[in-house]
């Protein structure tokens, strides 16, 4: 058989076969070699980078020998935890008035998130203000003002082209006249390794720490769900740029298990993982919950 | 991914060995093909399609091949990128056109991948080669994507049909009509991003290919996907058989991985590569440099590509040979700065060196302290431009007064120098196994 058709049938309903591989895994036998196989296989597949995953093992391994562990199915709850322990974070409220300047690739769902949250926070009763300070994609600005319409959000915006600074500028003018509990800024999507475009990112985020002080400012980065290891690379370089707080994980309605969270959460213990995105609609836009999340990677 | 960079030397260390008694033993490969592994998986190849392709370069590896080799390690490297290349198609695809105009283009693909983007660009693109293309607007679900093909249209100065968001497959039929009757010779369809598990969203994809039976499907898939990368690629070309992939934002730092992981599940030949924000950042899929990229061992040829095509040919020619020479100096490497401002954004040249990518920060070389540079070398002598062994530390202090810039400074140029002679000498070695086989650092 050739190297396409091994894989083909290696990889026949991927989806089915790995959950069917779990339920085989933690069967309740003895803990062998294989079952760490297994278990690698389940902790790679859902995007938890090689290297984390060979260390979860290692940590596991100590686990199982502290507990006197003996068979695979009582192993699993004791990885669960091993998870959900580098998840857990208590999040802080946000208080207000409030600007989050959402920041990410191209393509990861900025926009959609930000229409997302412009409902949540009108629906809590909140004025909204949305800058639609992504002044490089053809018609995001269009796409944005669809979303404020319908949340009856106020939307300022530069033509195409327009400085960013300057409409974030102009929205905060705006927030503070109407007094606005949250102002949402939108920007341009952008590579993380494209040096001019991030300065660019710093600069309009300096806008709101300059104009806008009594606010309490987030700097959210969102990632595609859908994304493996280089959203480490992201997350890594738009903190480095603009000190992120919180981050996104969009697109999780697939079938992608986004297990990179844990290795960011790792790396970088003071942005904090605050929403999934797992659905079109507004209310699809989830509070993260690291049991949940853990208990996600094993369905 | 610290690990990953280090894929060289690693392999280095389990190889060091092998010089002392010249032969590749079974558990040697096995050492070697863990890193390798490794690699893979942070490059995010499919873990599967990682598994299988170890065990299949194993086979392959271990023999007499090997065995025989004088430089074992280097040939283990060479039969990896040689079966990566295989896999992902030994040469880039082109469009196939329709006997019968119009030639019909659909595109699918995940939200956001750059379905969009890429009809502007393969649009500018057919334009230049003589076409006539349409683009045509079916993605009647995201808020503002027909507007955003539109401008796309505009940009590349091509024509653009839409109907609002009426069924998408009488959209398609209608545009093929127009197409028809005003001399388009190709149709890009854009159509909606979807998950693939969407089962509505995919039969309506079902629907547009059965009406206007597109002479090539076109799976648009972003570089940075993870091991996800299989699901999408495998549901999409079951449903929709496509017939090629374009892979996007490769201008970024990832590895790439998805390149191999959805040839290897579809068998369909990646055809283009998005790599930038503009309408004409669209380029052909080498498989040798993706092969380079995704071990960890930079884009060196796309940046040699990049180099020849906007460097005076005779001035580096003399660089090239100096080098050769091994006389490399700081007169070449002023001529260098002088030319590396020609070559478009640094950063992305960075990306293409092995090690430099994230190593080095690239961010540091901006254009001002490329002027620093300058006059730092323009303060030199003419002699220890030519002969950097002579500049001693009382020289240095000279050298950055003279022009008015910090010792350290002049230092960080020393080093820089240094690390790009030894860079230059590597590549002009030609070999990039050689990279992994000799002494250069990843």
């Amino acid at each position: 058989m050739g190297f396409f058709q091994r894989l083909a049938s290696g990889l026949k309903n991927t989806k089915k076969s790995f959950s069917e591989k779990l339920k085989y895994v933690f069967t309740g036998n003895e803990i062998d070699e294989d079952f760490f196989e297994e278990l690698e296989m389940i902790l790679v597949s859902a995007d938890i980078g090689a290297i984390t995953t060979e260390e979860i093992l290692d940590e596991l391994r100590d686990k199982i020998k502290q507990c006197k562990v003996k068979k695979t199915d009582e192993c699993k709850e004791l990885l669960k935890e091993t998870l959900t322990e580098k998840l857990t974070k208590d999040l802080e409220e946000f208080s207000y008035p409030l600007a989050i300047m959402v920041v990410g690739v191209n393509g990861v769902g900025k926009t959609t998130s930000i229409g997302k949250l412009a409902q949540k926070f009108s629906e809590a009763g909140k004025k909204v203000v949305i800058a639609g300070a992504d002044t490089f994609r053809a018609a995001a600005g269009d796409q944005l003002k669809v979303w404020a319409d319908r949340v009856k959000a106020k939307y300022v915006s530069g033509d195409a082209g327009a400085d960013a600074s300057a409409v974030v500028f102009d929205a905060i003018a705006s927030a503070k006249a109407k007094s606005a509990d949250v102002i949402l800024i939108d920007t341009a999507g952008r590579l993380h390794n494209k040096t001019n475009l991030m300065e660019e990112l710093k600069k309009i985020g300096g806008v709101v720490s300059k104009q806008y002080p009594e606010a309490e400012y987030h700097k959210m980065i969102v990632i595609d769900g859908t994304t493996g290891q280089n959203s480490l690379s992201q997350v890594k370089l738009f903190d480095e740029a603009v000190g992120l707080t919180d981050i996104v994980v969009t697109k999780l309605d697939g079938t992608s298990k986004a297990g990179f969270v844990i290795e960011l959460a790792n790396e970088h213990p003071n942005v904090d993982i605050r929403y999934i995105g797992v659905g079109e609609s507004a209310d699809d836009l989830l509070e993260f919950n690291a049991k949940d999340f853990v208990d996600a990677i094993f369905e | 991914m610290s690990l990953f960079e280090s894929l060289g030397d690693r392999l280095n260390h389990i190889f060091s060995k092998l010089t002392k008694h010249g032969k590749l033993t079974e558990l040697e490969i096995k050492q070697a093909m863990r890193e390798v592994r490794v690699a893979l998986l942070e490059a995010d190849v499919n873990f599967l399609v990682a598994k299988d392709f170890i065990n299949k370069v194993s086979e392959k590896a271990i023999g007499e091949e090997i065995l025989n080799s004088l430089t074992p390690g280097q040939q283990v490297i060479k039969i990896v990128r040689d079966e990566l290349i295989t896999l992902m198609g030994e040469t880039n695809a082109k469009l196939t056109v329709s006997p019968n105009p119009p030639t019909i283009i659909m595109m699918c693909g995940l939200q956001g991948a750059g379905k969009t983007t890429m009809c502007g660009k393969l649009g500018a693109m057919l334009k230049k080669q003589g076409k006539k293309p349409l683009l045509v607007a079916c993605d009647i679900y995201r808020p503002a994507a027909i507007e955003q093909l539109r401008i796309g249209a505009k940009n590349a100065g091509v024509d653009f049909f839409e109907k609002g968001t009426a069924n998408p497959v009488k959209i398609a039929e209608a545009a093929i009509a127009q197409a028809k009757k005003m001399g388009n010779d190709v149709v890009i369809i854009d159509t909606a991003g979807r998950l693939q598990i969407n089962e509505d969203l995919m039969k309506e994809l079902e629907n547009i290919k059965k009406e206007v039976k597109p002479t090539e499907i076109l799976l648009t898939i972003d570089a940075m996907t993870g091991q996800e990368s299989v699901n999408v690629a495998k549901e999409f070309n079951e449903r929709l058989e496509i017939s090629g992939v374009l892979v996007t934002k490769l201008d970024g730092d990832t590895r790439g991985g998805v390149a191999l992981s959805v040839k290897a599940v579809t068998g369909k030949p990646i055809k283009f590569c998005g790599t930038g924000e503009k309408i004409g950042d669209i380029e052909p899929f080498y498989p040798d440099r993706m092969a380079s990229r995704i071990l960890g061992m930079g884009d060196v040829l796309t940046l040699i590509d990049k180099a020849q095509a906007s460097v005076d040919e005779a001035q580096m020619k003399k660089i090239e040979e100096n080098i050769r020479k091994n006389t490399f100096t700081f007169e070449d490497f002023l001529v260098q700065f002088e030319q590396i401002g020609k070559m478009g954004n640094l950063a992305d040249i960075a990306a293409m060196i092995p090690g430099m990518g994230s190593k080095f920060k690239m961010a540091d070389i901006d254009e001002n302290k490329i002027k620093k540079y300058k006059a730092i070398i323009q303060s030199m002598t003419k002699k220890e431009r030519m002969n950097p062994d002579l500049i001693k530390a009382s020289n240095r202090k000279r050298i950055a007064a003279g022009s008015a810039t910090t010792i350290q400074e002049v230092n960080s140029l020393m080093k820089q120098f240094e690390q790009t002679k030894l860079m230059m000498k590597n590549m002009n070695n030609g070999k990039l196994q050689k990279m992994l086989g000799g002494k250069f650092k990843f």
